[in-house]
């Protein structure tokens, strides 16, 4: 119920800042999208089977290269976003059958090494892919509104799909397992729980809308270049969002993005050469005093007003 | 007569990936946390070594135990104040709180000393050795070999000394280990202070080698991760197996398919490594 009202107070914000039309709040809108995306697919993996993957930076670099790749093939800009994703979900879902095996500390630095791992490679292939030079996007013949607005609906359509996924997701029997998972993995598997398939399906969905968005991504900027797209901080701003609106719940990853665009929004305005500083502090007393998330102290204080 | 050289090459190169990841080693197998402020870790020891240089004309050699020292203190002051609260926190909230800590020491790096790429320049250069037809740069056998020796010195620490083997009970089982006495967040922060002045003291070391900014410490913290994943966590000769396996992939990899290839190369042979033998090489030990 309480998710419900913000939700709706969040709607209801997100409408007003569009009808001021600006092109800064589309353009805060379409990152808004964005984020919401990586944090909600994030969530598959890292919330509810409680993975620690820092491979978002590789899905969406892959999902945007690979959609910046095709297009300049010939493939029309709205077929390249899907295949891309597929693409991305593909390599995911191969990658996993190697590392989904590993736990903790083990899995997290292998996913951390397949950012770098694909960095790299898109560096040293540079007839394929620019190189450290990036590829430039088609730029479309339309007035630089619409251009927004579309970019803008195109992400926004990505985000509710993905929030769909994570609503199926989790009532059925795959929410169920990957949370058994996320508790005790050893006891799932001894309950029938095929904890390999369930995992696999996770860390692929976490790679598919990733990899759309980072085609989406790519043609909005028109530019992308490795070092922007394979971002680690790509990895680590996603489950920054999922820990600030609560692991492994259905809205929290939205609501966290939001309040995490908000607060990097105003960083940036004010304090340009430190916002790493203040990212990283902004981190250090989210792991420290709020663990589990904003939405708990509001849970604490409900309760104690219930009692 | 090639492969000599370059087989020569890879070993030097592995002392000094040895020496980069053996305080990250030393931190995932005793505390469990994957600290990502190792990378920041190294370049500012090797600026403590660039400024002690330039101002007071100190050797990087004689300047790495200060750079190890005044890490050692910034180690340790971090494990006692922040990461000691959640170190039994899952991996997540550990290497998120690093990353974060990173983000803070990294930046203010940058602030105060610019992104410029700087270089010890030896004066006069050390120059080369020659055995046969083999040539190796003096300062990168130095460096190894000095590195080497703080590495034994850490191995001698550990198995050596009451304090040593405080740390390795810690590792072994944190509860029994507080029961015999031991004051495990102490030496949980001495842990945490030991990897960062290893890392000073490498930094401080390679700065007659590598360019020092801050924008390198991810490609010291990509060696860390490759070096301890190849040789086996948690134990001196694992860093030292798996950095000498890295110098020796890498070496190679340049000479056959071009020096661009070695980085994917490595990254793409810790994830095979993973998949296959997590506990690499040696497999998983302590330092008993």
């Amino acid at each position: 119920m309480r998710t419900a009202i913000i939700l709706v107070i969040g709607a209801a914000l997100f409408a007003a800042l569009l009808l001021l039309g600006s092109n800064y709040a589309i353009r805060f809108a379409t990152i808004f999208a964005m984020y919401a995306t990586l944090a909600l697919s994030w969530n598959f993996i890292g919330g509810l089977a409680g993975y620690p993957s820092f491979a978002t930076a590789a899905f969406f670099g892959l999902g945007s290269y690979a959609s910046a790749i095709l297009q300049s093939s010939g493939i029309p800009m709205l077929m390249a976003w899907p295949i891309g994703g597929l693409f991305t979900a593909i390599f995911a879902a191969v990658i996993g059958l190697a590392i989904l095996h590993l736990k903790g500390h083990y899995f997290a630095i292998a996913s951390l090494a397949l950012v770098e791992f694909l960095r790299e490679l898109v560096n040293i292939n540079d007839q394929l892919t620019g190189g450290g030079m990036g590829l430039n996007l088609p730029v479309a013949h339309a007035g630089v509104t619409q251009q927004a607005l579309f970019f803008l609906a195109a992400m926004l359509a990505v985000t509710i799909v993905t929030l769909l996924a994570a609503v199926v997701v989790s009532r059925r029997k795959i929410g169920f397992a990957l949370r058994c998972i996320q508790q005790n993995e050893d006891a799932a598997i001894m309950l029938g729980v095929n904890a390999r398939r369930y995992k696999a399906a996770a860390f692929t969905l976490s790679a598919l809308f990733p990899g759309v968005a980072g085609g989406i991504y790519a043609s909005w900027v028109h530019y992308i270049d490795p070092s922007d797209v394979f971002d680690i901080l790509l990895s680590v701003k996603p489950l920054v969002m999922v820990l600030l609106g609560g692991l492994g719940t259905l809205f929290g990853p939205v609501i966290g993005a939001a309040v995490f665009l908000v607060l990097e929004e105003a960083v940036w305005r004010s304090f340009l050469t430190v916002h790493a500083a203040v990212l990283g502090l902004l981190i250090v007393a989210l792991v420290l005093f709020l663990p589990n998330g904003l939405m708990a102290i509001g849970r604490r204080r409900w309760r104690a007003s219930q009692a | 007569m090639i492969y000599l050289q370059v087989l020569a090459n890879g070993v030097v190169l592995g002392g000094l990936y040895a020496a980069i990841a053996v305080g990250f080693s030393l931190v995932w197998g005793v505390l469990n946390i994957i600290n990502m402020l190792h990378g920041s870790f190294i370049v500012l020891g090797a600026y403590v070594a660039f400024f002690a240089y330039g101002l007071f004309g100190l050797h990087p050699f004689l300047a790495a135990p200060i750079a190890g020292a005044i890490l050692f203190a910034i180690g340790y002051s971090l494990q006692s104040t922040v990461i000691n609260r959640v170190i039994r926190a899952p991996v997540l909230m550990t290497l998120t709180l690093t990353f974060g800590l990173d983000l803070l020491l990294n930046n203010a790096m940058l602030l105060a000393f610019k992104a410029d790429y700087r270089k010890v320049v030896l004066d006069p250069p050390l120059g080369s050795m020659f055995f046969g037809p083999i040539v190796l740069p003096l300062d990168r056998v130095a460096v190894m070999a000095l590195a080497l020796l703080l590495t034994y010195g850490l191995y001698r620490l550990l198995r050596d000394s009451k304090m040593g083997r405080a740390i390795i009970s810690v590792r072994m089982d944190r509860e029994a280990a507080a029961l015999m006495g031991v004051d495990v967040m102490r030496m949980q922060a001495i842990t945490f202070g030991i990897g960062a002045f290893m890392a000073g003291a490498a930094g401080s070391l390679l700065s007659i080698i590598y360019p020092i900014s801050p924008l390198n410490s991810m490609t010291f913290l990509g060696k860390a991760f490759v070096v301890c994943v190849i040789g086996g966590l948690g134990s001196v000769g694992g860093a030292i197996v798996g950095g000498i396996a890295l110098g020796l992939i890498e070496s190679f990899a340049a000479l056959w398919f071009g020096p661009e290839y070695t980085v994917p190369l490595s990254f793409a042979l810790l994830v095979a490594f993973l998949a296959v033998r997590p506990t690499g090489l040696l497999g998983r030990r302590g330092y008993e």
